[in-house]
């Protein structure tokens, strides 16, 4: 045993040696395999981490939300059938919410305006509420109230004053008092005094947000008062989420409930979907790259070749040499691995992806500045292990026996030259 | 299919080892086929090279196999938000048709690979090759093995859809409907379950000490090594599993890799693998033991391998043991 | 003692090019002498010394090492032999470039996995007994020739073989440093080594210490 290591030891002291005497050339292959590594590892890193991000924000989310359908499309919410929906059986709330898109051509951006959540207070009084820990949640999320993804603290939002999110204000331009128009449905332009910007640790929520009173909301997309953009459907027992939601649409036939975890799902499947098409357009270059460390491998220069004859030739045995090219393999592919996902790392989460998060997000003016929280799994590195290392060791095999099986004699042989 | 990454890493790691064992058991037939150690002609030296060559596929093949068997439970349990009623990996691998099969397919593969490589290391240790028409004949069963294992993967992963409603270790390994044999299993009773699990450990650990000691009686050791490895993993299924979880209904045998269970699975499941192969590695070596180049080394070999076998028994006993004295969970008898 | 009988060696069988290195070569070298083999440069001494020194196996015939016949064995179990029976000695230093005098003599015990310390002062006890151990820490780019063909010396000696099997190795020494090459040779017949010695350099085949001389012509020995 202690044999074995210190035979590990002389052959892992010997390859360590002759990589560093052929410094260039091993250089070159680290610094593409490591590049291989880091743009993978980027893309998964990055993927995993918004999906987590998402699925945090998500969970905060209504369990059931009812739209109206007609002819197929989402269509505005009559508030009578509100009524309908309480009497559900296992119903515990319906809240009406108010939101929308608006369109600004100037700056070809899509902006996302939500009417506070209204709740009311202990003294029966109708108040909107302060902070807000989702766009979609309905109450002050008591269970999570130290990072509420945007706050607006100390402003209360009144008829002809909006709030708006950092990405529209960092767009724009615009400050707090500045005023913004609006192209109404009727074709009038209304100005709302900016009052506030949304301060925020997950800016990917809340960064093309723009909060409006109902008053206004309504007015400027000339919505009646007996219509609401959907609600929200609070269940008593979680485990009925699917029965109450059948009883929706078999009561209210022209509805459509969607529960929380259908968006889950439908957000892990887009994600997946994005990351792993980028891991195989990537697939091309560590396809490249494997041909490239065979070709490497595989062409030993004349001096390596000589240098594994004398090896030979001084009583190495073909399993030595392995084991010396396995061991030099590893130390490349450590380094190679280790040194990409801590650049992949540093990228993703202090930098924010600032090489290819457009590709990764899909491209838009208002598009969020904000760093992610860190979240890396063994199953990530594992993975990434799989589709970069692995096909490197194996690429490497076959040459490293080409070069291990060499004749013993040939320093014999080319001792002439 | 689902574009997972970790899916595409499966399926890039299954491939090339398919890869490397078909390329490995070609060579094998033909060293089947023109294989003469006393001959000194090219082709006999360049098959004895080939070997180099198989031996470093197939360690590679098996290290990959390993990491491979996790990797797959691993992805699955990712999987799992995708697919309605799954809640571990348990409810992912029911998707479809192809799920447990593979899984049972990589455990098999797992333990012939690890048994042809101890077949290599005792047929290394003889200077006339003595084992290798055994060895390449095992290499050739194998082979389709893998290949097999290989469809199967690709046919669970490409046919996977999402939205699929499955059901999920609260339904497959339930006491409650006995369908299914996980459910059977997860149906014995933990008592008596206790009782065979603890009188199988204690028969194995002592064949296996007297196997040792004597170096007699070790091809019962090699079936008592299987039987326990059998009975070991309907344990975990129908006990080992509550007190870990410390539910008295939960008998799923993947949650214990996650990290609600502090992985204890990873150090679980490695043992019971490590015993079996090598349990079974003595039986396969016993047969040799009267031959020539190997009688000197062969027995060491085999009292090695016992040993790494027992220890291997004796720790999984000892953790198992552990867990359930201090577990939270109270039988009610 | 070396017993070779009717040991054939063909390379690129059942091809044109196929050509018959040794034709039916039976010989046997005794322990503690200096044997000499010689002949006209393609007469096949490079390929049986290769034979004899377990570097390769014979296409036909047997080869019996102290009554062992080795000439079947598996390469690992050849290598295994070679590396504790016996020292090479080449035309060429063949030093590895880059790495020290020391770290090229200690070179081939690497895969036994011995000591440190032990493996160490071996190396520089043989540098020291060759006069070069003021130079274990230089590069081997560094050396003279008479410096590097000593440094290879002292690495055939590390694992204290009981063969020594030099290939022409006053191919590329002068007079001088031929002589003394072969000072050393007497050395080694005096710690009672056997050594094998390819050459067709007069001052090494007409030296007084050979106890045997083998003339070969086209693979198979002459008289």
């Amino acid at each position: 045993m202690i044999d074995w290591i210190e035979r590990q030891r002389y052959i892992i002291d010997f390859t360590l040696s002759s990589l560093l005497r052929r410094k260039v050339k091993n250089f070159g292959l680290l610094a593409l395999y490591t590049l291989i590594v880091f743009i993978l590892a980027s893309t998964m890193f990055f993927t995993y981490s918004i999906k987590k991000e998402a699925s945090i924000i998500l969970s905060e989310s209504p369990e059931i939300i009812v739209q109206k359908l007609s002819a197929g499309r989402h269509d505005q919410f009559p508030l009578s059938q509100m009524e309908t929906l309480k009497k559900i059986r296992g119903v515990a709330e319906v809240l009406p919410r108010l939101w929308g898109y608006y369109y600004e051509g100037g700056l070809g951006a899509n902006y996302t305006l939500l009417v506070p959540p209204v709740t009311t207070n202990k003294n029966g009084i109708e108040e909107t509420t302060d902070s807000i820990t989702s766009v979609e949640n309905k109450e002050n999320a008591p269970d999570n109230p130290d990072k509420p993804l945007f706050q607006y603290n100390d402003t209360k939002l009144k008829p002809g004053t909006i709030i708006i999110g950092q990405g529209i204000a960092r767009t724009r331009n615009s400050h707090v008092g500045d005023f913004m128009p609006f192209r109404a449905y009727d074709g009038s332009i209304v100005g709302f005094e900016i009052k506030g910007i949304l301060s925020s640790e997950s800016e990917l929520v809340s960064s093309d947000l723009i909060l409006i009173s109902e008053q206004d909301f309504r007015s400027l997309f000339g919505i009646g008062n007996d219509f609401v953009t959907d609600v929200t459907v609070a269940v008593v027992n979680p485990h009925e989420v699917s029965t109450v939601a059948s009883k929706i649409v078999n009561i209210l036939p022209d509805s459509r409930p969607i529960t929380r975890e259908d968006i889950l799902r439908t957000y892990e499947s887009i994600f997946n979907w994005r990351g792993g098409m980028m891991i195989v357009i990537f697939s091309a270059a560590v396809l490249a790259f494997v041909i490239f460390a065979w070709d490497k491998a595989s062409g030993l220069s004349a001096g390596e070749r000589q240098e594994i004859g004398i090896l030979k030739a001084i009583g190495w045995e073909t399993s030595d040499v392995i084991l010396m090219k396995f061991w030099e393999g590893a130390v490349i592919s450590l380094t190679a691995f280790f040194s990409g996902a801590i650049l992949a790392y540093i990228h993703v989460f202090f930098t924010g992806s600032l090489i290819f998060e457009p590709a990764l997000k899909g491209w838009s003016v208002l598009y969020p500045h904000f760093v992610l929280t860190p979240f890396i799994s063994v199953e990530q590195l594992a993975t990434l292990f799989f589709i970069t290392v692995i096909p490197y060791t194996v690429a490497t095999i076959v040459p490293t026996w080409r070069a291990a099986t060499i004749d013993p004699d040939s320093a014999m042989r080319h001792s002439g030259d | 299919m689902i574009l997972h990454p970790t899916v595409i890493g499966n399926l890039v790691g299954s491939s090339i080892t398919t890869g490397m064992v078909v390329y490995a058991a070609t060579y094998g037939l033909q060293i089947l086929k023109h294989w003469n150690i006393e001959s000194g002609a090219e082709l006999q030296l360049i098959l004895e090279r080939k070997t180099y060559l198989i031996s470093t596929f197939l360690a590679f093949a098996f290290g990959m196999q390993l990491i491979s068997l996790f990797l797959f439970v691993f992805t699955a349990d990712r999987l799992t938000p995708l697919f309605v009623g799954a809640m571990c990996a348990a409810g992912t691998l029911n998707v479809n048709a192809f799920g447990y099969p593979t899984l049972l397919l990589k455990i098999l593969n797992f333990v012939l690979a690890g048994l042809w490589l101890v077949l290599n290391y005792a047929d290394n240790q003889g200077y006339d090759y003595p084992l290798i028409k055994w060895k390449y004949g095992l290499l050739v069963v194998i082979a389709p093995f893998i290949l097999l294992e290989s469809i199967m993967e690709f046919a669970y992963f490409i046919g996977m859809k999402p939205n699929v409603i499955t059901s999920c270790c609260g339904s497959l390994f339930s006491s409650e409907n006995a369908t299914g044999l996980g459910s059977e299993i997860a149906g014995f009773p933990p008592e008596p379950m206790m009782v065979i699990f603890y009188l199988a450990l204690l028969l194995t650990l002592l064949s296996g000490l007297y196997a040792y000691l004597t170096k007699k009686t070790t091809y019962l050791y090699a079936i008592l090594s299987v039987i326990m490895f059998v009975i070991a993993i309907a344990s975990i299924i129908s006990f080992i599993s509550l007190y870990i979880y410390e539910i008295p209904t939960h008998h799923c045998p993947f949650c214990l890799v996650t990290r609600d269970y502090s992985f204890i699975g990873y150090v679980l499941y490695p043992l019971l693998f490590g015993a079996v192969v090598s349990g079974m590695g003595v039986g396969i070596l016993n047969p040799f033991i009267e031959c020539e180049s190997l009688r000197l080394i062969l027995p060491k070999i085999i009292r090695k391998s016992t040993l790494i076998s027992f220890s291997c028994y004796s720790l999984f006993g000892l953790i198992v043991t552990y867990e359930i004295v201090f577990s939270n969970l109270i039988m009610r008898g | 003692m070396i017993e070779l009988s009717k040991v054939r060696k063909v390379f690129n069988a059942d091809n044109p090019n196929e050509f018959s290195a040794l034709n039916g070569v039976s010989v046997k070298i005794s322990q503690h002498q200096l044997t000499v083999l010689t002949g006209p440069s393609g007469s096949g001494k490079t390929t049986l010394l290769s034979i004899i020194g377990c570097m390769s196996r014979p296409t036909a015939g047997r080869v019996r090492l102290d009554g062992r016949v080795i000439s079947s064995l598996p390469e690992r179990f050849l290598t295994d032999i070679r590396r504790k029976t016996f020292g090479f000695i080449f035309q060429q230093p063949n030093l590895i470039k880059g790495l020290t005098v020391l770290e090229n003599v200690m070179l081939p015990a690497y895969p036994l996995g011995e000591s440190y310390s032990l493996l160490k002062a071996k190396a520089i006890f043989g540098l020291d007994s060759l006069g070069i151990a003021n130079k274990a820490n230089a590069k081997v780019e560094w050396l003279s020739g008479g410096e590097a063909q000593r440094a290879s010396i002292a690495r055939a000696l590390i694992n204290n073989p009981s063969i020594i099997i030099a290939d022409e190795p006053t191919a590329h020494l002068d007079t001088n440093l031929s002589f003394r090459f072969m000072e050393i040779i007497e050395n080694f017949k005096t710690e009672g080594k056997t050594v094998i010695i390819s050459s067709h350099d007069p001052l090494v085949y007409n030296s007084s210490l050979v106890d045997r001389l083998i003339k070969l012509r086209d693979g198979q020995i002459e008289g």
